[in-house]
């Protein structure tokens, strides 16, 4: 196998926690985040959704920024994700110098666009003008670090956190940087909760992955990042884990909807497979995407049934915790994933009942224990864009 | 030892033509926003889509099947786009939606649309390809992440040979008129082609799609070789010399090796001094060119600057509104382009003459 990158850091912040310590103590005692829009101004108050009750102010207090500065949520809950990320990596200042930083977003700061869209032509919150597109909020993260070198952004929808990583491994691979923070941030907004409304993918109730009777997703808001290393420069450093394969594939079917037979979604982990050096058995559970709409859990399930075929292994989806956090959602995984593997345990899939008729397979439903080397972790979006990467731990 | 790559197929939809630019029948705009010219679409995509299609997706699609015919036919392993702003017509058209319904029922066919990476999904879809496909997003270093991504695997070698790179961005009505109000555009009226001659701040935009097809084998007609892509996210100006000396110097280059350097001059006064730091002092003797006020500013434009190096070192011939100073190369082996913007994404692409 491939001994992959060391992961020396992480830091989160969701619906379930502003940090790596109430985001565990919530997954192990299976207390989910999903709730109604309070800080999101929206007439749709009655889907659920997975949003952090802390308002853009008590964010740009906690993070000591002044209040008149042009920054968007996207950015302050990025910021605060970035800054745990680096405290555990134990990063020093004139480490960040040269350490590059990779981030995926997808709506970005359209937070900002769609409260002061009408207020632009009078010469008011013109500062936010720029906000609307992606490498705003990324250079604003980096800015608060004083990241000045390699700074660049990923928008491919759902999967964009995990495609961060993949690039940052490679950054690594390559030589090109030693050190990289990589991950993904979005906030509720208006556009999402609306379009994703629109196309009626929104469940009215908490989701239910991988559920005979899902009848689809809750949005949620998020960051989480890691800090990846060069083995040269790692030192006596502890390594969380490291990220040992990854693959992306497009399905190639439709723009929003995945193909039946999941194509995209099957190459995607084999790839991952491939640049690990594993075979499918070697893997010891699946971090599914499983939003909880009809269509992503079948195709999802067809394609692991498809690379797995009769060995696959415990598998969950954990957007019942925190609802879907879009571009965010690799990087909440990458983290989860990591404590998996430090504490050996998988968290369940909230709110199962009822097994799907086609596919016959139940996820984990209660925390459970369990040795584990090898997960997998899938990430798809819009555009046919399928992600998988696979994480291990530091031992072999 | 790493790889080779090779620039085989390219293609350019902007505000200018080929012929306007290479025949010097340039066409001049007197609006600070202004369209890519209209190429026959329907050539690339059935009638029927047509009509669904915002103009990012219309120039992409068709950018993307030039660039492939343009290279032989190559197929490839990989489709990385860049977009600084991506699908805004779509995204404008469902945020009115939003407005004007106050959140009611609105249809999902802007938002379906709207994201950035279906520029990058819409090419898999015509081209029925399941290939690796990532969008980059960095303002106006979108598409030099997106050649960094394709130097990074065809240098690797990870299973791939080929790779589709593009760069794409759009105007739309109200997003892009709101660069009047913070100050990116400039408000006075004149020709685009007395771009340099405007002393104030602000600067002129438009839209278009650049695709190239590279490869690790080079084919009969390739343009030139990729040696190098480089992206600084900030930098002052007094630290520019020094960045792209050290640039060179990675790749064994002096300055006086450069036969032709292609710059990012935009006219806005805050800014060009980053420019002018090279024009006048380190590049003195170098051969330069810009090309901004042909085809505006916008995040991808870095893409057109890329297509005309490639023309210029398979012609051998520089077309005179580009040129900045009366230098001219005896012969054109070494091409250099720095891009920046608001001071910001600094970025360097080096090719080498095939």
């Amino acid at each position: 196998m491939e001994k992959g990158i060391a992961v020396t850091g992480m830091g989160i912040i969701s619906s379930i926690g502003k940090n790596l310590e109430e985001n565990y103590i919530s997954l192990i005692s299976g207390k989910n985040g999903l709730s109604f829009s309070e800080i999101l101004e929206t007439k749709h108050t009655h889907l659920p959704v997975g949003e952090i009750k802390i308002s853009n102010l008590e964010l740009l207090d906690s993070l000591k920024l002044n209040s008149s500065k042009p920054i968007t949520r996207a950015s302050l809950l990025g910021i605060v994700a970035v800054k745990e990320a680096i405290l555990n990596a134990d990063l020093h200042e004139t480490q960040l110098g040269t350490c590059g930083f990779i981030s995926g977003t997808s709506v970005g700061g359209i937070d900002a666009t769609e409260k002061y869209y009408k207020n632009f032509q009078d010469g008011d919150y013109t500062e936010f003008i720029k906000a609307q597109h992606p490498g705003f909020t990324s250079k604003q993260i980096a800015n608060y670090f004083e990241i000045k070198g390699q700074v660049s952004t990923i928008s491919t929808a759902c999967s964009s956190a995990a495609n961060s990583i993949m690039l940052g491994a490679r950054l690594i691979r390559s030589g090109k940087l030693k050190r990289v923070i990589v991950g993904g941030t979005d906030c509720l907004t208006k556009f999402t909760l609306n379009g994703f409304n629109s196309l009626m993918i929104l469940s009215e109730k908490p989701n239910k992955a991988f559920d005979e009777d899902r009848n689809g997703l809750n949005l949620g808001e998020g960051a989480a990042y890691l800090v990846l290393e060069a083995d040269d420069v790692l030192g006596a450093k502890q390594v969380l884990g490291r990220v040992s394969g990854y693959g992306n594939a497009n399905d190639a079917f439709h723009q929003t909807a995945s193909s039946p037979e999941g194509e995209g979604a099957y190459m995607a982990m084999n790839k991952a497979l491939r640049t690990a050096k594993l075979n499918p058995r070697d893997i010891d559970f699946i971090h599914a995407h499983g939003t909880a709409t009809r269509n992503n859990d079948l195709s999802e399930s067809v394609a692991m049934n498809r690379v797995f075929k009769d060995s696959l292994p415990d598998f969950s989806s954990t957007k019942g915790f925190t609802g879907h956090t879009l571009a965010a959602a690799g990087g909440l995984q990458a983290v989860l994933n990591l404590l998996m593997l430090k504490n050996q345990q998988i968290y369940p899939t909230l709110n199962f009942q009822n097994k799907m008729e086609e596919s016959g397979l139940i996820p984990i439903t209660d925390l459970k224990h369990k040795r584990l080397s090898h997960i997998l972790s899938n990430s798809f979006g819009f555009g046919g864009n399928c992600t998988s990467l696979i994480f291990s731990s530091n031992e072999k | 030892m790493k790889n080779r790559i090779f620039i085989n197929g390219i293609s350019s939809i902007a505000a200018q033509t080929e012929a306007s630019v290479f025949e010097n029948t340039v066409y001049s705009y007197n609006e600070s926003v202004f369209p890519a010219t209209a190429i026959d679409y329907k050539e690339f995509i059935p009638a029927k889509s047509l009509r669904r299609l915002s103009k990012a997706l219309k120039m992409s699609i068709s950018a993307a099947s030039i660039a492939l015919k343009d290279s032989g036919d190559l197929v490839p392993d990989a489709i990385i786009t860049g977009t600084g702003q991506g699908c805004k017509q779509d995204t404008e058209r469902f945020l009115e939606s939003i407005f004007e319904e106050e959140e009611g029922l609105l249809s999902p066919t802007a938002f379906i649309h709207s994201t950035h990476n279906t520029i990058g999904g819409q090419i898999a879809l015509y081209l029925n390809s399941n290939a690796y496909n990532i969008t980059y997003s960095e303002d106006s270093a979108s598409l030099e992440w997106a050649l960094l991504d394709a130097q990074m695997q065809l240098n690797l070698d990870e299973d791939v040979e080929n790779i589709l790179v593009g760069g794409v961005d759009e105007i739309s009505k109200t997003i892009t008129g709101f660069m009047n109000f913070d100050h990116q555009l400039k408000k006075e009226q004149f020709s685009n082609l007395d771009l340099y001659k405007q002393e104030s701040s602000g600067t002129i935009t438009s839209e278009g799609a650049h695709f190239f097809a590279l490869s690790n084998h080079s084919i009969e007609t390739t343009y030139a070789e990729l040696l190098d892509v480089s992206v600084i996210a900030s930098l002052n100006s007094d630290e520019i010399s020094e960045n792209i000396k050290g640039f060179l110097k990675k790749n064994q280059l002096e300055i006086s090796e450069i036969n032709l350097l292609i710059l990012g001059k935009n006219g806005d006064v805050n800014f060009d001094v980053y420019y002018s730091a090279l024009k006048e002092n380190v590049f003195k003797e170098t051969p330069q060119l810009v090309y901004k006020h042909l085809v505006g500013d916008y995040d991808t434009v870095s893409g057109y600057a890329l297509w005309l190096a490639c023309k210029i070192l398979k012609l051998q011939t520089i077309p005179e509104v580009l040129k900045v100073n009366k230098k001219n190369p005896e012969q054109i082996k070494y091409v250099l382009l720095y891009n920046q913007y608001l001071g910001e994404n600094h970025s360097f692409i080096l090719l080498k003459k095939y």
